[in-house]
């Protein structure tokens, strides 16, 4: 029972693939696997982070005034990471730019805000929020391996190379947001065509 | 043959069927062709037959994935195979747009993206809101931006490259003389360059009443007179680039362009519209691609503002808002 809570933010209700929630960072970052990496790590420590605050507080905030508590907290664990990325990741906090504090505002962080952790116990928060955000890294770096393969002909991560140049003439589209939607839907065809087929058996 | 058809209406009986007209299209498309493997030699060849077997074996394997046909992998590795509907066309468009030199693969990735993206993730044949070729040309041309404009002088076999009539006019404003432009004595894609051979196809199709002349001829009308009221030459703009190839057999079909009359020739003046923005304006030497693609998109916006008027109903005013259409 609590193993679930845990992998259906894998499986079951992946963020990007099922939810479709959280698309504009995917879009944006999965340029290549390092910054995805990076993106998904942000992710990881502010969606556990804000589950386990706002459901800790559930029976402090009023209803009607929710969002913006949560706003509050989310915004507060961002500003932690931008901080600590400057500090200590000068680079990757270059390279993720806006994207960074826009986290604030990703669809995932607040949706399992209102919809899990404002409801929910706080060790069933804390599940939901690794499990959603392992989810979410799995998505994201797997959509920018695809990207980074095709659009550079290798990959690197952090200046070392994993995949060695297999073309010189890569494609310049998969670099740009039609290739990122067009790698997303790609995987989100086979996903369905998987889950049609099991549902047919 | 049955002796007894029950249909609703209209009654009018064609003997044009989706095999007829791609027939005849076919056949149409044959002078550009053969005049595209004339002036570039035996690799536009190779080019057309890598895009059709390219676009077939995808159609088939989408076909196959989609439940559409009955088919092993075995029946297609074996070429046990339905008869190909519009893939042929599909195939043999694209290669008539991409230069000669391009490398195999490409056209091989783009002519499996066109059909497989463009026309089977639509839902096949008569669904599919753009051109598929178009599509395929503007993946390779967004894809490998180099080899898509790395065009190659014609009647010249080992390849010297040079520019279109339309680059050399818009970067070193450098006139083509109009007779090489209609004959296709100029670099440019494989079908694109001789107007008169295309004329020929075009005009084939239109005396047939397979394709409509409202499309082609405001098409065609829009640029010239356009290109003439911002001071260039209308002449060389209509018999440079792939203007001819795009009227008559991209901007002509069925699926993805207005049924209406009206439509149509909105359709066509627009597209010359944006034709000549691209070309006069813009950043690209040439606009065929996009502003048919972008028409394209406006179809269906077309399609259900301009509507025949229903016999004996009063004449309504052109734009009719979606509140008071009583649907």
């Amino acid at each position: 029972m609590k193993l679930d809570e845990l992998t259906k933010g894998v499986f079951k209700q992946n963020p990007i693939f099922y939810l479709m929630l959280g698309l504009c960072p995917v879009l944006a970052v999965s340029t290549r696997v390092d910054n995805a990496l990076g993106m998904g790590l942000c992710v990881f420590f502010v969606l556990v982070g804000s589950n386990v605050i706002i459901s800790l507080f559930k029976h402090w905030i009023p209803s009607q005034v929710r969002i913006p508590c949560f706003i509050v907290v989310i915004a507060s664990f961002v500003t932690l990471v931008d901080l600590i990325m400057h500090g200590y990741a000068p680079e990757l906090h270059e390279r993720l730019g806006i994207y960074l504090p826009l986290i604030v505002v990703n669809c995932i962080i607040l949706g399992r805000a209102e919809a899990f952790a404002s409801r929910k116990s706080v060790f069933h928060s804390f599940l939901d929020g690794v499990g959603m955000s392992i989810g979410f890294t799995l998505g994201i770096v797997g959509i920018a391996i695809c990207r980074e393969t095709l659009s550079t002909g290798k990959i690197a991560i952090f200046d070392c190379t994993i995949v060695p140049t297999f073309t010189q003439s890569p494609s310049v589209m998969m670099t740009l947001p039609p290739g990122a939607f067009l790698t997303i839907a790609v995987i989100m065809a086979m996903i369905k065509y998987k889950d049609i087929r099991k549902e047919g058996r | 043959m049955p002796e007894l058809i029950v249909s609703h209406s209209p009654h009018v009986r064609s003997d044009a069927s989706i095999d007829t007209i791609f027939y005849a299209v076919t056949i149409a498309l044959i002078p550009a062709t053969v005049c595209g493997i004339y002036l570039f030699g035996i690799r536009a060849l190779y080019v057309i037959l890598v895009c059709i077997s390219s676009a077939m074996l995808t159609e088939y394997v989408a076909m196959r994935l989609t439940g559409k046909i009955e088919l092993s992998m075995d029946d297609i590795l074996h070429l046990r195979l339905p008869p190909p509907t519009g893939v042929i066309i599909t195939g043999l468009l694209l290669a008539l747009c991409l230069p000669p030199k391009i490398p195999l693969w490409m056209v091989a990735i783009g002519a499996a993206f066109a059909v497989a993206f463009a026309k089977c993730a639509f839902g096949g044949l008569g669904h599919n809101i753009f051109n598929p070729a178009l599509v395929g040309r503007a993946f390779l041309m967004a894809s490998w931006p180099v080899a898509m404009i790395t065009w190659t002088k014609p009647l010249a076999y080992d390849a010297i490259t040079t520019a279109t009539p339309l680059g050399l006019w818009k970067m070193q404003n450098i006139a083509t003389p109009y007779m090489d432009l209609a004959l296709g004595n100029v670099s440019g894609s494989i079908g694109e360059t001789s107007a008169i051979a295309l004329l020929i196809g075009g005009i084939y199709l239109i005396a047939k009443r397979y394709i409509d002349w409202r499309i082609p001829v405001s098409y065609i009308g829009t640029v010239a007179v356009l290109a003439f009221a911002l001071g260039q030459d209308p002449l060389f703009h209509i018999l440079a680039g792939g203007l001819f190839l795009g009227a008559f057999f991209m901007a002509t079909d069925y699926v993805t362009t207005p049924i209406t009359r009206n439509g149509r020739i909105i359709f066509g003046v627009g597209a010359g519209i944006i034709v000549v923005l691209i070309r006069v304006i813009g950043g690209y030497p040439e606009g065929v691609c996009f502003s048919i693609l972008l028409m394209n998109a406006f179809t269906p916006l077309i399609d259900r503002h301009v509507r025949p008027r229903v016999y004996g109903v009063k004449r309504k005013s052109f734009f009719v808002s979606s509140a008071n259409k009583g649907e």
